[in-house]
């Protein structure tokens, strides 16, 4: 079925069971995307212990952007944002591809599983949702620790 | 003789394709655009094959064609909804008329009687699509009006019980929806217009869910403005109406200023064109409105009680199917009194865009989101649900196939 292409068997195990869902009590920052076209939410706790990204995150949506914020969560968590940048890269220029890339397995791994999203159109904003909210995140992070050199 | 549904189909193309692979076509977003006959598309290109010319001006044959045919369109619209041709002003949507309204309201100086300042209120409702909501509450910022609404109880109907206690004498709008595009509601009107004349307001009626599946007529409704899209109605995108009562348009100050709406002009002054003419700036969309008028034409051949008829008894298949289906919760009145076509509902926990993926997939097309009414949602604790709309080309199969399609996604994202 041409569905099972969008809604991969990972995707969907990933919105029944997020990774890194459920907001830490404390964060460097923490933002709030909104996604105008269908009303989902999602609120990013990031933190940054001794350079290494710690993120939390909770919202409401439909299983592409839950899996992905959860798939985000679990793929950059552990990272440094040197380490995450080229990781977000990838998956942005992905969804970019309107279906012709397949995605590299080695800085995306399970989040390869997104690739059939790309040729829904209606469904690339829910799959960034997440990745979006990590940018702006990023971005507010670097400025309070005045890192933006050195990433 | 009831609606024969298939036979209607046949003047619209589009039922002729495929979705998804090898699906038919089931349109259940009417709500949002209708699909548009063969009469309409052949309509609008004929203007471009055969009469193109700017209307209202040159004296040669073609600029004749086309006046007569834009000013044969308004005709078409005015018997459609019971008016006079000189109070139907051509807009380009539903969402242009109610800001033409708003705009050239805030523009009203001291001695007319739309101007508005502080200690003035405007009235709208909770279930407001925000093309009736922003214009307002924008209005308000700009002139110091406050705004002010009737709440939504549980059972999607309006709440009346507090009318005097918020149309107050110094209301000078009530602006609101005929039937909710969310909730599927048809508003009683009769005891808010009743109200608002009382004290002096005038009545602006979003009727796009309405215009285009019931007989209206103004001189019955007893409204003062009334705004509906072209696109909802079978017609053209890019055009829609509003009327007025005469006294009241000829009293609104223009919106939008530039050729074709003036009387006369100097460098330094202008007097403006009799109404409609001086809402009606610059080159209008005419293609679009000999379209909306072979639209209106066709749903009037058809008959608007026997399409309101066959619309009701789809709806009522629909909320007994759906409440069949465990964990379906519908927003909006289940039953059939003073209500439309319309019905939105929530699937369990899953959420409205997974299932109208899932109903794409088998070729049913519904809307999902907010359906740009986020206070109602916010209002029944909601995100988005999943929203079917029927028209005249639907049938009791189309609704069959969405009540199995819902039981599918229900199965296919196991019922989280």
């Amino acid at each position: 079925m041409q569905l099972d292409n969008l809604y991969q068997e990972v995707i969907l195990d990933h919105y029944k069971h997020p990774e890194h869902k459920g907001l830490s009590v404390l964060s460097d920052v923490q933002v709030h995307h909104i996604n105008p076209s269908c009303g989902d939410e999602l609120t990013l706790n990031l933190s940054l212990v001794d350079g290494v990204i710690v993120l939390s995150w909770d919202g409401v949506g439909c299983s592409i952007s839950m899996a992905s914020a959860s798939m985000m969560a679990g793929l950059l968590s552990g990272k440094t944002l040197k380490q995450a940048s080229p990781i977000v890269d990838s998956f942005l220029s992905l969804m970019q591809s309107k279906g012709t890339q397949s995605g590299d397995e080695t800085l995306l791994e399970d989040a390869v599983a997104f690739s059939g999203v790309s040729k829904y159109p209606a469904r690339i904003k829910c799959a960034l949702l997440g990745w979006m909210a990590f940018k702006d995140a990023a971005v507010q992070v670097q400025g309070k620790y005045s890192l933006g050199s050195e990433s | 003789m009831s609606l024969n549904a298939a036979l209607i189909r046949r003047d619209f193309p589009i039922f002729e394709r495929m979705i998804r692979g090898e699906n038919r076509l089931v349109y259940l977003d009417s709500g949002a655009t209708s699909q548009k006959p063969n009469v309409v598309i052949d309509a609008e290109a004929n203007f471009y094959r055969n009469n193109n010319a700017a209307v209202h001006r040159g004296a040669h044959q073609l600029a004749e064609e086309a006046t007569e045919a834009y000013e044969g369109a308004r005709l078409i619209v005015a018997d459609f909804l019971g008016a006079k041709a000189d109070d139907i002003v051509f807009t380009k949507s539903a969402t242009e008329s109610l800001n033409l309204l708003a705009y050239a309201m805030g523009s009203a100086s001291m001695e007319n009687r739309f101007h508005l300042h502080e200690g003035d209120r405007i009235v709208v409702t909770e279930m407001e699509h925000h093309a009736n909501l922003i214009p307002w509450q924008q209005l308000g910022k700009r002139t110091g009006a406050q705004l002010s609404w009737f709440n939504v109880d549980a059972e999607g109907r309006l709440d009346l019980s507090d009318i005097d206690s918020v149309i107050t004498d110094n209301t000078k709008i009530v602006a609101l929806t005929h039937q909710s595009n969310v909730l599927g509601t048809i508003n009683p009107l009769d005891a808010i217009i009743a109200r608002a004349h009382h004290v002096g307001a005038v009545v602006i009626l979003d009727a796009c869910q309405s215009v285009p599946h019931m007989k209206i007529d103004v001189k019955t409704l007893g409204v003062d403005f009334l705004a509906f899209s072209g696109h909802k109605s079978l017609g053209p995108t890019g055009i829609g109406v509003l009327w007025g009562r005469e006294e009241l348009l000829e009293e609104l100050p223009p919106f939008l200023f530039g050729g074709s709406m003036i009387a006369s002009v100097t460098m330094t002054d202008a007097t403006w064109a009799p109404v409609p003419r001086k809402f009606e700036a610059g080159v209008p969309n005419m293609a679009q409105a000999v379209g909306l008028g072979a639209a209106l034409e066709y749903l009037e051949q058809v008959g608007l009680e026997k399409i309101h008829a066959h619309e009701i008894s789809l709806t009522g298949r629909l909320i007994d199917g759906l409440q069949k289906i465990e964990g379906v919760k519908i927003f909006g009145p289940t039953d059939l009194e003073m209500r439309g076509g319309v019905v939105s509902f929530t699937v369990g926990g899953l959420h409205p865009h997974d299932v109208g993926q899932f109903l794409d997939s088998k070729g049913i097309a519904v809307r999902t989101g907010h359906h740009c009414a986020w206070p109602l949602n916010k209002k029944f604790g909601i995100n988005a649900t999943v929203r079917a709309s029927v028209y005249l080309y639907n049938d009791e199969a189309d609704i069959d196939a969405l009540i199995e399609g819902v039981r599918g996604a229900k199965k296919y994202f196991g019922d989280r």
